[in-house]
């Protein structure tokens, strides 16, 4: 077995001139990736040649421009088709990120399958991306939200998850990687459950796409969303998958131009798959723009990133955890470069503003997990999330960041 | 490193870990309920106004160093005062904290309110100062509606 080369850090930092920055007079160390993830100059570039050398709009033209437009769109899906381990890039429909992804299947699959008494089953660590779309199709349809709840180590609790998911259930909607805890869950098994009684689970996969190949054939899921954004490539533009047959069956979720194939006032049919869910003219500079992402993701290891990040984890639990104050929410054993902790007796935006004063990005609220909050028993966490362009002197930093903000407070 | 220390100066630091008037008065003409959702800041004013005059001003809550600070010393400096002079103050505290930071700041009226000036290099945190103020109008207007600063 062949063991990847380590990251360079210091070469893959040229990549993205965001770093060239300085905030506040300091160095930027940008530790808010799960909330966002920064551009690498190969997705700016193809951002502005699409608009610079080749920009029209797509599908409509009988011009070389449109046609040209059209191909490098097409092969942006064929792109992300490949990178997700998808059989047919129709199974491809982009969209503006997770949240809209995850909207498209509740709205439309919901409004098509879901009944009076039927069951929806997410988890108790979903942000409210999965959470609120659900409830929006339960108050339509009649159908009941089901909530498996977490263990105190911010795990998925398999054992009411089992009982949960049921003859009732008639959809399995969960959160891939917990974007306050970094919570892997073990989606394997809740896909086993949901098989056993035949219906489909969706994977919110914003947190996961950036850490880790991804393949949804492997993985057995039915649906799986995604933002561009947080894979670094541009805000705007995502993707959802789905298997061919469900999303065939489902009804368009928005209409208008490029959804259809012949429009009557007495009746309309609709356009193909993908095209039947990409209404109005779509981000196409955006979808440019993840292809570059993907191929510069690619373009390093995965096994590499995965091994940097892991050593930045652990380092950041080590540093952290040697503060006295500091309190951990969650310990999961199987963790995405993601963690959430207080300060005993200090406000997580007072932190969060000395961080600021230091040039240090996290984020400190409620991380769009308020019920996760407030099993947690917190109103608001401080959240640290890395990425392969992160060093250990970002790690350093923020360990010493905090070690300030106790002085400001305490001192 | 100085705009922190002219943020988090010594009288915001005393006042967020001692707020004063941390009580509901005996008497209360009105009060209203604040909160800041995306930070999960809470707090209740207490008013006591007797013709046109705030007789006792008190509240209730827990929030960041800044909005508790902010409270405190709002309270501290409203108590006897008109209802015109509060209104005033508010004025002058809103352009304080919104004023552009490279211009000095406009203290006008506000004493030692002046010093949440530092707040202006972090546009951020002006909702955390300004909760207590806002939610305080809202108990003046007799609103029942809840404040948010979202």
């Amino acid at each position: 077995m062949r063991t990847a080369a380590p990251l360079d850090v210091i070469r893959v930092r040229r990549d993205f001139p965001i770093f060239d920055r300085a905030i506040r007079g300091k160095p930027l160390v940008y530790l808010d990736n799960a909330n966002s993830t920064q551009k690498p100059r190969a997705v700016l570039d193809a951002e502005r040649r699409f608009y610079e050398t080749g920009y029209a709009n797509i599908h409509r033209g009988v011009y070389l421009l449109s046609q040209e437009a059209t191909e490098a769109y097409d092969r942006a899906r064929a792109r992300i088709a490949g990178f997700l381990g998808a059989k047919n890039p129709a199974e491809i429909v982009f969209v503006r990120g997770t949240t809209e992804g995850i909207n498209l299947v509740a709205s439309s699959w919901g409004r098509a399958n879901l009944g009076p008494g039927d069951e929806v089953v997410i988890s108790e660590m979903e942000h409210h991306s999965g959470i609120v779309p659900w409830q929006l199709a339960c108050a339509a349809t009649g159908a009941v939200l089901k909530v498996i709840p977490i263990t105190d180590a911010g795990e998925l609790d398999l054992d009411r998850a089992a009982s949960l998911i049921g003859p009732r259930t008639k959809i399995v909607s969960l959160i891939h990687v917990s974007n306050a805890l970094g919570t892997i869950n073990p989606v394997a098994e809740v896909i086993a459950l949901a098989k056993r009684h035949g219906v489909p689970v969706l994977l919110d996969g914003a947190q996961a796409i950036s850490h880790g190949p991804i393949d949804v054939e492997a993985l057995g899921c039915d649906f799986y969303a995604f933002s561009g954004h947080k894979l670094f490539g541009p805000t705007g533009v995502g993707v959802l998958w789905g298997r061919a047959a469900l999303l065939e069956a489902m009804p368009p979720y928005q209409g208008g131009g490029n959804m259809i194939h012949t429009v009557t006032f007495e009746k309309t049919t609709y356009a193909p798959l993908p095209f039947k869910f990409e209404a109005g003219t779509v981000n196409i500079a955006g979808a440019l723009g993840l292809h570059a992402a993907i191929d510069y993701v690619e373009g390093l290891s995965w096994d590499a990133i995965a091994a940097h990040e892991r050593a930045l984890l652990s380092r950041a639990l080590d540093r952290l955890g040697a503060i006295p104050g500091v309190v951990f929410q969650g310990s999961p054993a199987h963790r995405a470069p993601v963690m959430s902790f207080t300060v005993d007796g200090i406000h997580p935006h007072d932190v969060g503003t000395v961080l600021d004063a230091e040039g240090i990005a996290i984020r400190a609220g409620h991380h769009c997990v308020q019920p996760l909050m407030a099993r947690l028993g917190v109103p608001a966490t401080i959240r640290a999330s890395l990425s392969f362009y992160n060093t250990a002197d970002d790690v350093e930093a923020l360990a010493s960041g905090v070690r300030k903000a106790i002085e400001v407070f305490r001192g | 490193m100085n705009e922190l220390r002219d943020l988090y100066q010594e009288v915001i630091l005393d006042h967020s870990k001692r707020p004063r008037n941390f009580r509901k008065p005996e008497t209360v003409t009105s009060e209203a309920h604040g909160r800041n959702p995306l930070c999960g800041d809470t707090l209740t004013v207490f008013v006591d106004v007797e013709n046109g005059t705030i007789k006792d001003i008190a509240w209730e809550g827990h929030g960041c160093a800044i909005s508790t600070a902010s409270a405190s010393m709002m309270t501290e400096s409203l108590k006897g005062k008109t209802l015109a002079e509060g209104n005033n103050l508010f004025e002058w505290f809103h352009r304080l904290l919104t004023a552009p930071p490279d211009l000095g700041a406009p203290a006008g009226p506000l004493g030692k309110l002046a010093v949440f000036s530092g707040v202006r290099e972090f546009p951020v945190r002006v909702k955390c100062a300004t909760l207590a103020w806002h939610t305080l109008k809202a108990a003046l207007e007799r609103d029942a509606r809840p404040v948010s600063t979202e």
